[in-house]
């Protein structure tokens, strides 16, 4: 068994342990869960350190077993630039949630099961190399956070979930109807990503091309999500466990994206560039209008969701802007693809910890309208310190990692499509929102349900300050990603270009 | 790594990093000898790589390296920051009572911030810096968080210096269109219209750091942060820095043909027009702060006419110059408990220290001769001049104007008046710490003017850029017309206007035409997301269950009556069956052997293809279990 299916199947096996043995007490399986998101780290790092670029549509640590012969699709993983941050951030993200978790109390023993089953997943759609494994993992993913909010969410967590649940099935069923397109329409037929980047099928049925891509772009712009496919992410936030919102914002709207780069550009290039205006477009509606929304927000949670949109909308608009022109700006689309990556990354560990911040405010309180706080700087100064530093983060303040991903998009993406710079409004309106929440809840009197808040517990602070120390890293060093990424980027670029 | 590379190194590292830990720890009782121990260092080592001009990089992002570099423009400036940093570290040392630790670590992070924005050579880098600096002083502006007032200061500060910082980002996208890179250095030779792009970007982002018009409102606010952050941020590293920024780059400013004049514009009529604000103030630190803008016009100035040696000494002149009048009326706030300048009057006599070096400032600051500031003025102005008299005519207006408001508080501190006495608000006194860097920031009031006068002149603009001889007229004329101005003011009691008062309404506008009509926006975009984007869909959701439950009862008296319909029929179909296998199933057969040979031939054709209909049949199948799962949850 190769490295790749050690790191997918571990959580998998042992979310089956977990739900197999009903003797494992409460204690055991939280720190299980904890032991076993630790161990997947060390894998991945050790992934890492072994990891060398596998070259233009290459793929490193490749394993590919005959699965479903028939339709040539096989059980094909491995990892590039473009994968293999994503895995990082998925693990740390889980390991950060794992160890929040020491604390909640309810059903220990299946939410371990629950959680583990969902970071085998969410790490198989990174890794699948082939369609049917990432349309399998994709869905799984789905029912997995589905039984998370319904089972260990507040307020309205049943309807909530039943809407997510909905709303992003029926997307992947576009994305299936569109994975079908592909395998229908390439020759010789097969589910095989590789293969399909290499033949890039449709290359030369613009009308047909269309169609599969649209199929896919919605499908993944669901997951994604953008406006208008966004209206499951604030209730689904709103009422999901701290860390069901965390893996939910950090993790499985990375499949989204990540779909982007991984199917939709690769395999269908022509049909890309032929709708790359209007995905630039959707990119700057998502920026500006998710951060116009959340700033009228007085609900903190429903707040950063829609800043999620505000953040995935800088992807899309900078993975449409490489769209746009092909000729001598390579440079430029490099940059804003490494850019798309980085900021997959970056929301992924910034936004698990704001999601994680917010549920210590549920846990104390039981309430995050922001209204009702005020002054919670004095009774809780660790806890002000760190949400400052996630809140800054989030609005894209240097020396972090938003930084690094947010320059990147926009200097690629003005230098390709100088209409793009409307967007920046939208890093102006996150850091207007997020100081006036800032405000509201942590400055002036104490008041309200700040009083006796009590300040972050060891638990708490070991799960976000992480998040938020590699956030930092990849601000002041953020070589140590880009290394990784840059190779991929450009391959992506030489790809589009076909 | 040289020993230059490594000083330049440790003098932004340590500061950074002690002021981190500082930060986020509550060691309030060591905080002070800690940071000061750091400053001081840090101003050794700018001394050091002053000398030594190291330049160090390490690859960054986008193609482009984290370049820090000191050139001749650095070196002059770097001390300048690192000295003031410690100076002002002093006084706070015997000026700031409560949080002590959170106070020294951040204005250590921003001392690391400044000086990277100084020696930064390429525009990442820069932007790094830049924007630290801003999150920085939004934090010190509302050091006093209990205090909401002050919370929304610094929220003004950062998102209106932000707003200008946008020209940085679409500057980082003209200079990778451009294809010259991103060093500052190589900006000028970026492609057109590339270049004119990147050249608009970084005026618009010095601009609003250097609160030129129309953004001068935010530093109207930021005063509301203690005294020491104004002595450092709003007179010789953060404000200053936009000034700076744009000396940096004059030469792709020059290259484009418009941004020059443009620049020297926005300059000089900020200068004018702050200083009749400053002049209408009432408050100390609300005067100072227009006056440092007006000021800070100069030095825009200077970049819009290429004087890039006299802006330089114009600046690091200005920042002693205010940083001492800043920390003065720090130490009278404080002791007094009053920033009015009518309440001030008099405090000079009471505090002989204090109020003889704010004198020396306060005279330097009008350009009277011999004192720093009229060489430094004189420098630039006589560069306007040579570029157009109309620019030199502004220029003498604002330096009149400069004389006007110095000359209203250096007589107000000294004239006899309620300043003389203690009052109930204030601690009543002024400790050693708080006097000793008003002393050695005098002295650089007094002096620093030689930076514009030979025989340094000519060395600096070798250097840096610029003009280095000094016309004897020009100065005279500088010279008189402060001294008039300061004796006209001691006649005269200053005009108070109430658009003055409250700077030009610029704030007022910028609520009524930007951030009230923003903030509707949002609230009617989050009112339309929830009742229309959202309603669209739940209410799609809840057609498909009418659509489901029509279904059913089709299912029921449709379907299923037409099957019941259908069985009645069966025996006579029986029957019929019956006398058609009598007459004609024999010959059928035969013929259909022979049919079922050829279909056999053309069922191997779709072999191949065939399987994505069963991936159809998977999609029709999910479907109908999506309908069936909502029809369910409706009803459950």
């Amino acid at each position: 068994m190769s490295m790749l299916s050690l790191i997918v199947f571990l959580p998998l096996v042992a979310a089956a342990v977990m739900v197999a043995v009903p003797s494992i007490g409460s204690a055991a399986a939280r720190w299980a869960w904890v032991a076993v998101s630790a161990v997947e780290l060390v894998l991945v790092g050790v992934l890492w350190a072994g990891y060398e670029d596998p070259g233009p549509n290459e793929l490193a640590f490749e394993e590919q077993v005959p699965w479903i012969p028939g339709v040539n699709s096989s059980y094909h993983v491995g990892v590039d630039g473009l994968s293999l941050p994503l895995l990082a951030m998925t693990a740390f993200v889980f390991l950060a949630c794992a160890i929040y978790a020491l604390g909640d109390s309810e059903r220990p023993r299946a939410q371990t099961a629950l959680f583990l089953f969902l970071q085998g997943v969410s790490l198989g759609v990174f890794v699948a190399a082939d369609l049917i494994l990432f349309f399998v993992f994709f869905d799984l993913s789905i029912v997995g956070m589905y039984f998370v909010i319904a089972g260990w969410g507040h307020g309205n967590a049943a309807g909530s979930a039943l809407k997510f649940f909905l709303y992003t099935f029926l997307g992947s069923l576009a994305l299936l109807l569109g994975f079908i397109g592909l395998y229908v329409f390439s020759d010789p037929h097969t589910f095989d990503i590789p293969e399909l980047v290499a033949a890039t099928p449709l290359q030369d049925s613009p009308l047909t091309g269309g169609l599969v891509l649209a199929a896919i772009l919605v499908g993944l712009a669901v997951k994604t999500p953008t406006v208008p496919f966004h209206t499951w992410l604030p209730p689904a936030h709103t009422d999901a466990p701290a860390t069901g919102s965390a893996v939910l914002a950090g993790v499985l709207l990375k499949m989204g994206t990540y779909g982007f780069v991984r199917i939709a550009i690769p395999i269908l290039p022509e049909a890309w560039r032929g709708w790359a205006w209007v995905i630039v477009v959707i990119g700057i509606v998502s920026v500006l209008y998710g951060a116009l929304v959340a700033l009228a927000q007085t609900n903190l949670k429903r707040m950063i969701a829609y800043t999620s949109v505000n953040h995935m909308g800088y992807i899309i608009l900078a993975l449409g802007a490489v769209g746009l022109a092909v000729d001598d700006s390579a440079q430029a689309r490099s940059v804003a693809i490494t850019g798309a990556v980085v900021q997959m990354v970056s929301h992924g560990l910034i936004t698990a910890a704001l999601f994680l911040l917010a549920g210590v405010m549920h846990a104390r309180s039981g309430t995050y309208e922001m209204g009702s706080y005020g002054g919670l700087a004095a009774p809780a100064p660790r806890y002000a310190a760190l949400f400052a530093v996630a809140a800054f983060a989030s609005l894209g303040l240097p020396g972090l990692s938003g930084f690094i991903a947010e320059f990147q998009i926009f200097a690629g993406s003005i230098a390709v499509a100088p209409v793009t710079a409307i967007a920046l409004l939208g890093i102006l309106i996150t850091a207007a929102l997020f100081l006036r929440a800032l405000q509201q809840v942590f400055t002036g009197h104490t008041q309200g349900q700040s009083t006796g808040f009590a300040d972050l517990r060891g638990r708490e602070l070991w799960s976000v300050g992480p998040l938020l120390s590699l956030s930092l890293l990849i601000g002041v060093l953020p070589q140590v990603l880009l290394v990784v990424i840059e190779p991929a980027s450009a391959s992506v670029v030489d790809l589009i270009g076909r | 790594m040289t020993v230059g590379q490594a000083a330049l190194l440790v003098m932004i590292v340590l500061p950074a990093a002690v002021g981190a830990v500082l930060a986020l720890t509550r060691a309030d009782r060591v905080a002070a000898p800690i940071a000061l121990v750091t400053a001081g260092l840090a101003a050794a080592l700018a001394c050091i790589t002053a000398l030594t001009r190291p330049a160090v990089s390490y690859p960054f992002v986008a193609g482009s390296d984290f370049a820090l570099e000191v050139d001749a423009l650095a070196a002059l400036t770097m001390p300048m920051v690192a000295a003031v940093t410690f100076l002002v570290l002093v006084f706070a040392a015997g000026n700031i009572g409560q949080s002590q630790a959170r106070f020294h670590g951040l204005m250590l992070i921003f001392s690391a911030a400044a000086l990277v924005t100084v020696t930064a050579a390429s525009l990442p880098g820069l932007l790094l810096a830049w924007e630290l600096m801003g999150a920085i002083s939004y934090a010190l502006i509302g050091f006093w968080w209990r205090d909401s007032d002050r919370v929304s200061a610094g929220l003004t500060a950062f998102i209106t210096t932000r707003t200008a910082d946008l020209g940085l980002y679409v500057a980082a996208g003209a200079a990778l269109a451009g294809g010259a890179g991103m060093a500052l250095a190589e900006l000028s030779a970026a492609a057109d219209p590339w270049r004119h792009v990147a050249a608009a970007g970084i005026l618009v982002a010095a601009l609003g750091k250097a609160a030129q018009l129309p953004f001068s409102f935010w530093l109207s606010g930021a005063m509301k942060g203690p005294s020491p952050v104004s002595a450092l941020l709003h007179s010789a590293a953060m404000v200053a820095m936009g000034g700076y920024l744009l000396l940096r780059v004059e030469p792709l400013l020059a290259s484009t043909g418009w941004a020059g004049p443009v620049t020297a514009w926005a300059g000089v009529l900020t200068a004018v027009l702050m200083g009749v604000v400053a002049l209408g103030q009432r408050e100390l630190k609300q005067l100072l702060a227009a006056s440092t803008i007006a000021q800070l016009g100069f030095v825009v100035l200077a970049a819009g006419v290429g004087a890039v040696s006299g802006g330089a000494s114009h600046l690091v002149a200005h920042a002693s110059v205010k940083a001492l009048l800043f920390l003065a009326a720090g130490a009278w706030l404080s002791a007094l408990g009053t920033e009015k300048i009518a309440d001030l009057r008099g405090v000079a006599r009471r505090w002989p220290v204090v109020g003889v070096t704010a004198a020396v400032a306060a005279l330097a600051l009008a350009g009277f001769a011999p004192l720093s500031l009229w060489a430094t003025k004189d420098a630039v102005l006589a560069a306007a001049l040579e570029s157009s008299p109309w620019l030199y005519a502004a220029g003498l207006v604002a330096a009149a104007m400069s004389a006007a408001y110095s000359g209203k508080i250096l007589w107000a501190m000294w004239r006899r008046g309620a300043g003389e006495k203690g009052r109930a608000e204030g601690a009543g006194r002024v400790s050693a710490l708080e006097q000793v860097p008003l002393v050695v920031l005098g002295g650089g009031a007094a002096v620093l003017g030689v930076l514009a006068l030979p025989p340094l002149s000519p060395v600096l603009a070798d250097a840096l850029g610029g003009h280095g001889e000094v016309s004897i007229a020009e100065l005279a004329v500088s010279a008189g017309i402060a001294a008039a101005v300061l004796l006209l003011m001691l006649r005269f009691r200053s005009p108070e206007p109430e658009w003055a008062l409250r700077w030009l309404g610029l704030e007022a506008i910028a609520q009524a035409v930007v951030v009230r009509p923003s903030l509707a926006l949002a609230r009617a975009l989050a009112r339309f997301d929830d009742h229309v984007v959202d309603r669209a869909v739940t209410t799609l959701a809840a057609r498909v269950s009418v659509l489901a439950r029509a279904l059913a009862r089709l299912d029921d008296h449709v379907v299923d009556r037409a099957v019941t319909t259908l069985a009645a029929r069966v025996p006579v179909l029986a029957r019929a069956a019956a006398r058609a296998d009598e007459d004609g199933v024999d010959r059928g057969v035969v013929a259909i052997a022979s049919q079922v040979r050829r279909l056999g031939q053309m069922a191997r054709a779709p072999q191949t293809g065939a399987i994505h209909q069963y991936f159809l049949q998977t999609v029709a199948f999910l479907a109908a279990g999506a309908v069936i799962w909502s029809v369910y949850a409706m009803m459950g």
